[in-house]
């Protein structure tokens, strides 16, 4: 199989044969969940239930405000037992539904089958996708029904599923297209058919070839879905260096995928708007690898939204020492949390616990100039610059470096052999240019 | 958790890679003409490349403790800079020559334009031409390789200002494997090249900058020598250029980082060379061209900034 790949990119240790092998196991039933009203891109939601109320399964409780915006649902049924603020991954607090569960998961009578993908309008996919409660769930959390509503004019040809998984460590998606390739495949044939387009892609790295194989087989009934081999390189699954991967295109500078005709989603995404299509199950649980040095023994868990991350860790044999890092997602991307009272939310495609050692910040030295991080920047930026520039606070300089292009895949800062945090400084950049360009507008 | 947790920004995993381990490996690469430099000229050699890379790094700490910073000596730049200056200078120098050398490049060139990856010239080259320019003489005193080394001429002086290589230049043979006169580094062709293989196979350097600029030299040679192959190898083999292109172009701080950039840099580099060799007064080119591109490398690289992704050229 020829291996499709972007320009740029680096080669981090993969970590993945920690958890690679290991099926899915349910995680132990929750007592209490804490169900943030935010847990996707855009308005949080309003809370639609009370203290004292009884719950059910897939009940909604938490209503969306605004078009990009996602209702929230229950894991458990129970009694809501309070609403408040609570620590939120990203730092800060969010508000909150807890719910003490009274452990008979009885399930809300809202919750019914759809009927069959040929028998639904892309309308009612669209509809039943954002009732769902589904968002991205590679990590980004985007509401995936705002990314299949394009405007008019946009024409949107393919659908690029990604399961590339290209942060190290996580195997979620790898266990989910070994599992259930079948949800994958109906769930791209609902996206598919919601923005009407002929076309539908689903790249995967050649670092799974089992799952290239299970769901190349898994698609050979549909000849308008191609399985295509990616090459094994970080940022492999970001959007546009996907998208360029499978189509040769590249997403205009400030544009979205939808200005070259492409929706891309996550197989875990999929996987769910299948789900949500045959039971009518709103998005109330997700995989999650749990995994690093720290934890003693790292599982794809397949847990509740809501369940606290530090009775995931319990499940997985807890501690074998002190850990020195949390952070939910990949050791590239994911947010380094000061708490393990953080959740379980709808983009938590990771738990990695490092142990001191790994947490360790590496001592900065001098830039030497070397170009690497212009090497490999899939961006095509030139990070020592633009950091230099955010430090000396240059922003209009930085601008004119193309801050805004930067994709904070972190490829620069992993190269740099000064270990300058050359995407932290480039972030600042990017804050304080959109933040002057809110000003002016 | 109790536990207090780091927070920072990601990403979280660096690679193996550092400073210290890119400049170890420029002296790596740099070793087998060192042994060789000490293999063909002896015992002084062997004692003008200790002065200099022990004066380099002394200056380094001086100069690091004056300023109240941290000393930095073990990331091996200065003993990158204080080898390299070893190898640009004849066998026959006085015992000072390096010592002056050194230290002109480490606390002038280096340290006072803000250390490590600021310094705008090439230091160890730039303390070169400084060196030739104030004691043309002790320089210049090429001698012939061997335990009684008699002075000879560069092969470089036979072909100055002729366009066919005069019966009395030395054989081309020997020229590649370095048995001629010349500075202590630059007369092995065959060991600077598997240096620079080393290097390239480290990932250090990018081959671009070393084949276009030997490259270039070699085809402008090979018009102006009337298409006379032997006459072209002459240029490409003699000299500074193979350590010059290999190990001194190829210096971070002083060239541009941009790809496209590299190729005008190297492009530069070789024109110049070349028409320094051909035209100018001096035998050789390679310093003066290196130097010269080391000033237009930021101009090279604010017009030659890579295309976005995505980017719509207007």
């Amino acid at each position: 199989m020829k291996l499709l790949t972007f320009k740029g990119g680096i080669h981090p240790p993969e970590y993945k044969e920690l958890t690679e092998h290991l099926p899915i196991e349910r995680a132990v039933e929750p007592s209490t969940v804490v169900i943030p009203m935010q847990q996707h891109i855009g308005a949080p939601c309003e809370p639609i239930v009370k203290v004292g109320d009884r719950v059910l399964v897939g009940q909604k409780i938490g209503e969306a405000k605004g078009f990009v915006s996602s209702p929230v649902h229950s894991s458990v049924s129970g009694e809501v037992k309070a609403i408040d603020m609570m620590p939120a991954a990203g730092g800060g607090e969010v508000l909150s539904v807890t719910i003490i569960s009274d452990g008979q998961n009885e399930v809300d009578p809202s919750v019914q089958p759809k009927g069959d993908i040929e028998k639904l309008s892309a309308k009612e996919i669209v509809d039943i996708i954002k009732e769902a409660g589904i968002v991205g769930m590679g990590g980004a959390a985007f509401p995936t029904h705002v990314k299949l509503s394009p405007p008019p004019e946009k024409k949107i040809d393919t659908i690029i599923l990604n399961g590339a998984e290209c942060e190290p460590y996580l195997t979620a998606d790898h266990r989910l297209m070994l599992e259930t390739p079948e949800n994958v495949i109906y769930g791209l044939r609902a996206l598919m058919k919601s923005v009407g387009v002929e076309k539908g892609y689903i790249g995967i790295e050649s670092n799974k070839p089992d799952a290239i194989e299970t769901m190349t087989k898994a698609a050979a009934e549909y000849p308008n879905i191609e399985v295509v081999g990616l090459y094994t390189k970080y940022p492999q699954g970001a959007e546009k260096q996907l998208i360029y991967a499978c189509t040769k295109k590249e997403v205009p500078s400030g544009g979205l995928p939808m200005d070259v005709g492409v929706v891309v989603n996550n197989v875990g995404t999929a996987a769910q708007v299948a789900i949500a299509i045959k039971t009518g199950m709103p998005l109330v649980e997700r995989i999650t690898t749990v995994t690093g040095k720290a934890v003693a023994s790292p599982k794809n868990l397949l847990i509740k939204i809501g369940v606290p991350v530090k009775d995931v860790i319990e499940q997985c044999g807890g501690l074998t020492q002190k850990p020195g890092k949390l952070i939910m997602g990949g050791p590239m991307m994911g947010l380094a949390t000061h708490t393990d009272e953080v959740v379980i939310t709808k983009g938590s495609s990771g738990v990695l616990l490092f142990d001191e050692t790994e947490a360790k910040m590496p001592e900065r030295g001098p830039c030497i100039r070397c170009g690497k991080c212009v090497d490999i920047c899939p961006a095509f930026l030139q990070p020592l610059h633009i950091s230099n520039f955010s430090n000396n606070n240059m922003m209009e300089a930085a601008e004119k470096y193309r801050a805004l292009d930067c994709i904070e895949c972190g490829s620069c800062s992993f190269i740099c052999p000064a270990k300058i945090p050359l995407l932290q400084a480039i972030r600042v950049a990017k804050r304080n240019i959109i933040a002057k360009k809110r000003k002016q507008s | 958790m109790v536990e207090k947790l780091t927070v920072s920004s990601s990403p979280h995993v660096w690679s193996e890679n550092s400073t210290s381990k890119i400049m170890l490996d420029v002296v790596i690469a740099l070793l087998p003409a060192t042994v060789g430099a000490i293999y063909f000229f002896r015992l002084n050699a062997a004692m003008l490349i200790a002065l200099a890379v022990i004066t380099a790094v002394l200056t380094e700490m001086a100069i690091q403790k004056i300023r109240k910073q941290p000393v930095t000596v073990s990331d091996y730049s200065a003993v990158v800079t204080g080898l390299l200056l070893a190898l640009n200078i004849p066998a026959s120098a006085p015992w000072w020559i390096p010592i002056v050398g050194s230290i002109f490049a480490i606390a002038i060139v280096k340290q006072l334009f803000g250390g490590l990856g600021q310094n705008f010239m090439n230091p160890a080259l730039a303390a070169r031409i400084m060196l030739t320019l104030s004691w043309t003489d002790q320089m210049t005193q090429w001698i012939k390789p061997g335990a009684d080394a008699v002075s000879g001429a560069t092969p470089l002086s036979f072909v100055k200002g002729v366009t066919a290589i005069p019966s009395k230049a030395p054989d081309l043979y020997d020229m590649i494997v370095g048995n001629i006169a010349g500075s202590m580094g630059e007369t092995s062709a065959i060991l600077l090249i598997l240096g620079g293989l080393y290097l390239v196979y480290r990932g250090v350097i990018s081959p671009k900058v070393p084949a276009i600029f030997i490259g270039t030299v070699a085809v402008i040679t090979l018009i102006a020598g009337g298409f006379d192959a032997s006459y072209m190898l002459y240029h490409v083999f003699g000299g500074g250029l193979m350590i010059g292109a290999i190990f001194m172009a190829t210096d971070y701080a002083s060239s541009p980082v941009t790809a496209k950039g590299k190729v005008f840099f190297a492009l530069g580099c070789g024109i110049i060379t070349s028409m320094i060799r051909l035209y100018g007064a001096y035998p050789e080119g390679v310093g003066f061209s290196i130097l010269l591109m080391n000033v237009a490398a930021p101009l090279i690289e604010k017009y030659t900034a890579p295309k976005v992704f995505g980017e719509v050229r207007k």
